[in-house]
């Protein structure tokens, strides 16, 4: 694919892989699992084509992109992600379910010592091996620390192929704002489906990063990228401005998107692939004269909880649709506070709900009411 | 009275260091310091600091740093390395970060023949944990978790890491060594000067292993220790040059 291509008909995976290229992504390490392999294959792909153009004398495609490499592990690839971030370069990688269970201890590293990169979760099911299909099931992990100690990670969540890219792009620029993880936290459907996309517009905003990175301490201090303070006070002193930051994104980084929540008497509350299903809901019900609404959060961390607090005010009830026991409606109850009663329903093993099934439960609160 | 007649600028290395009396790491720290002084290097200088006693070596060495989870120096080495060619890359493990829950890395970086630097410091131990069984603690020597001494039937035998990687294709150099008299030391430098000339000649991967002591975990005096480095660690682990692939001046 060139760069003068403005639209294609591509698989999730390819998305994100053609808008990190285009981000001006520089190294991207890897280890291949299922449902998310597409995206190492697409960048190792890019990688080798750069080569061959180098050898004969030619222009690469991405001159940004610098290595592709497949490590020996997970644990090794997210270690590889961490030292290269820390050099100031854009450097990502991509995983699921076992992989990213694995990931979480340098995640935690990145989060302390403050290094900015991009993650891909491609949920599958779980737990343990579970199997290779599209579940919500990692939203506690990714969104609640996931690793050890306190850190917070910017989780934006796709529905469609258009957003894996766009929010691919978003979140490169956001992760470098903020100095700090990011994850871009998909499932196996909208890895694995094929839509037609429109190539983001994100600017690629590139920040300043000299005054920590590491290239060498040449005619300045030496820049240390640590997460150990022994020093109780140092460590406290540390966590404040951790915490500072964290306050500060979320203040300025909420998104969701709203579908006719305006006279809602009930709202469905879900985020990706299950979101585009509820959507049709919506408009099913009301032809049925059912007041239905969405809510979509976007960004998962951080969470919009303000915005669900004030829908709570004047709607009846919320219904929490997701691909798991519920793990996200535990964050919707909290934002709703009990102004109003939170159902859940929920399908698991890569299963997803149909229209009928949800309209049936809608009909149900309705009969509750 | 005596007279300083020449003392060389020290750049890279800011003792002094927190670590016990009489222990090694201090020494390795003035060794990798000089080489790095010697070879005017500084400035192109990543440092990867791994988990273990060492773990504070960013706040002994006058150059960037990273620390890193315990064990995977050598994938973070490789991200710096794969996208700071220019820099120069070099990692200080101990033997429980390096032989034990980071095997697999050290491993693949060598494998790959990552163009990096690494130094292995064994001194047979958990140093930092307090003494506790290492991959390389010797047969019959007493931990805190091998109190009767390490019974090779029941937990296997010493790891020699150089050996384990000089099945490999890939490696550059593979040296063993220690710093038990002066001669060693001197040994101990130009190894490490070596690694790093191979580093910046871009030939690939080597690792210098240096036997160390550890006073305070093995129970004896300083001068005790170093005894015990040179007369039972190198009968376990032989010093010399295990591998040298390529012909690079010392």
């Amino acid at each position: 694919m060139g760069l003068e291509e403005k639209v294609a008909f591509i698989k999730g995976n390819e998305a994100v892989v053609e808008a990190a290229l285009r981000a001006g992504v520089n190294g991207f390490f890897g280890y291949p699992i299922t449902p998310a392999s597409e995206i190492s294959e697409g960048m190792a792909k890019a990688f080798w084509e750069n080569l061959e153009a180098i050898k004969k004398g030619g222009k690469p495609r991405y001159p940004d992109y610098q290595i592709f490499l497949q490590m020996e592990s997970e644990i090794a690839s997210i270690n590889a992600v961490f030292g290269g971030a820390a050099t100031g370069k854009r450097v990502m990688t991509a995983s699921s379910g076992p992989g990213m269970s694995l990931k979480q201890e340098a995640i935690s590293f990145m989060a302390g010592a403050e290094v900015p990169a991009v993650i891909v979760n491609v949920m599958r099911g779980g737990p343990g091996l579970g199997n290779i299909s599209g579940e919500q099931s990692d939203y506690f992990q990714t969104v609640k620390g996931g690793g050890h100690g306190d850190y917070k990670v910017l989780t934006l969540a796709p529905n469609s192929v258009q957003e894996m890219a766009d929010l691919t792009s978003l979140l490169f620029n956001l992760t470098d704002k903020y100095r700090s993880p990011g994850i871009l936290l998909a499932d196996g459907y909208l890895g694995q489906m094929k839509e037609g996309i429109i190539f983001p517009e994100t600017k690629t905003e590139f920040t300043d990063k000299s005054s920590w990175c590491l290239n060498g301490a040449k005619n300045r201090e030496k820049h240390v990228v640590n997460s150990l303070f022994i020093n109780q006070d140092e460590l406290e002193a540390h966590k404040i401005r951790l915490k500072t930051k964290f306050d500060l994104m979320e203040k300025n980084e909420i998104r969701f998107e709203e579908y006719k929540t305006r006279n809602a008497e009930i709202i469905i509350a879900s985020y990706g692939v299950v979101s585009r299903i509820a959507k049709d809901v919506v408009d099913t019900a009301r032809k049925e004269g059912m007041k239905v609404g969405l809510i979509r959060p976007i960004s998962l961390w951080p969470f919009p909880q303000e915005k669900i607090r004030k829908l709570a005010k004047k709607t009846k009830a919320f219904l929490t649709l997701e691909l798991s026991f519920g793990q996200m409606v535990e964050d919707v109850k909290l934002a709703v506070n009990g102004q109003c009663p939170v159902h859940f329903y929920g399908r698991y093993g890569g299963n997803l709900p149909t229209e009928e099934e949800i309209i049936k439960q809608i009909k149900k609160i309705y009969k509750k009411k | 009275m005596s007279k300083v007649l020449y003392s060389p600028k020290v750049e890279t290395y800011t003792a002094p260091t927190s670590y016990c009396p009489g222990c090694g790491h201090g020494q390795l720290h003035k060794i990798i310091g000089d080489a790095i002084d010697e070879l005017k290097i500084r400035e192109k200088i990543i440092f990867v600091d791994s988990v273990g006693c060492s773990v504070f070596a960013y706040k002994y060495f006058d150059c960037d740093h990273i620390q890193v989870p315990h064990g995977r120096a050598p994938a973070a080495a490789t991200g710096i390395k794969r996208l700071m060619p220019e820099n120069v890359v070099l990692t200080y493990q101990g033997d429980g970060d390096l032989a034990a829950i980071g095997t697999a890395e050290i491993i693949h970086a060598a494998n790959r023949g990552e163009n990096i630097s690494v130094f292995f410091v064994n001194n047979a131990i958990y140093g930092m944990t307090g003494g506790q069984m290492a991959p390389t603690t010797l047969i019959g020597q007493k931990t805190t978790t091998s109190h009767t001494g390490r019974d090779e039937q029941v937990v296997g035998y010493p790891i020699k890491v150089c050996e384990l990687l000089n099945t490999l294709e890939a490696p550059i150099y593979l040296e063993r060594v220690a710093m038990f008299d002066a001669l060693h030391i001197r040994q101990t430098k130009e190894a490490i000067k070596k690694s790093f000339r191979i580093q910046l000649k871009n030939k690939g991967f080597s690792l210098v292993e240096i036997l160390s002591n550890c006073p305070t975990n093995w129970k004896m005096t300083p001068e005790q220790s170093m005894d015990y480095v040179k007369n039972e660690m190198t009968q376990e682990f032989k010093l010399g040059t295990i591998r040298d692939k390529e012909f690079c001046q010392k």
